[in-house]
């Protein structure tokens, strides 16, 4: 089953894409393994997850750490901390 | 058991009136004794900035402001609650940011719209990047630790109600 990533602020610039739908391999379970296999797909990706602990994760549509088991996410948003207000 | 608030919630790139707003929360009732109301702008930094841009996720954005209007209306007695946040390019002098909170006495509504700002600030997906004046690229504002610990200190605070 294909997962949607989207990326928000200088996550997507460094990524230099807004969203994508990926297929998670085996073995991804939680946040934290996710975005180790992300930073290793390529110089963009370890630009933009260079310092994991600083990406905040969203998995459909609510805030979660980077310990939470993904499995059945639709939707997982990457995104720098929030400058809203 | 008075009748659980409903907050209103508004994500958009247009623009709000305050009073409009309130009149809208206190419209048809005479049991409202205090209104509270705190409305974010866009500055200048002393001349350096053009516009900020703001960006969002719709969606979570809609539905963590609501998840936090919410604890907002279990935490304290309010008899309405409104926040709306704009998104898009927004030039110095212009409102980013409202939150409306009444409730009978007036310290439940300072409270309520104070709570709603500093989780906002930290848990609704926003991000903000300059535009300098000059023309340049200012960049992505970085989050301030302030911010987060004005959130957390929620987190000791013990629920009041009367």
């Amino acid at each position: 089953m294909a997962t949607r990533l989207i990326y928000f602020a200088w996550v997507r610039e460094r990524i230099g894409k807004p969203q994508e739908d990926v297929e998670l391999p085996a073995g991804i379970e939680t946040v934290a393994d996710l975005l180790r296999w992300l930073k290793s797909r390529g110089e963009e990706y370890d630009h933009a997850l260079q310092y994991p602990d600083v990406i905040r994760v969203a998995i459909n549509q609510e805030h979660v750490e980077h310990r939470e088991k993904i499995a059945g996410a639709r939707e997982i948003a990457l995104f720098p901390p929030m400058t809203g207000g | 058991m008075p009748t659980a608030v409903v907050p209103t919630v508004r994500i958009q790139a247009e623009d709000f009136d305050v009073a409009a707003e309130i009149a809208r929360m206190a419209q048809g009732r005479a049991d409202i004794g205090a209104v509270v109301t705190f409305s974010g702008l866009c500055r200048d930094e002393a001349g350096r900035l053009a516009a900020l841009e703001l960006e969002h996720y719709p969606g979570m954005a809609e539905a963590e402001i609501g998840r936090i209007a919410a604890e907002a209306i279990e935490r304290w007695p309010l008899q309405g609650l409104t926040a709306i946040h704009r998104h898009g390019r927004l030039v110095p002098g212009e409102n980013i940011v409202l939150v409306v909170a009444a409730s009978a006495h007036r310290q439940a509504a300072f409270e309520a719209a104070n709570f709603l700002m500093d989780y906002l600030k930290s848990r609704a997906p926003f991000w903000k990047k300059e535009h300098h004046a000059d023309g340049s690229e200012g960049g992505w504002v970085d989050a301030k630790e302030a911010d987060d610990q004005a959130a957390s200190r929620w987190k000791q605070a013990v629920p009041k109600r009367d």
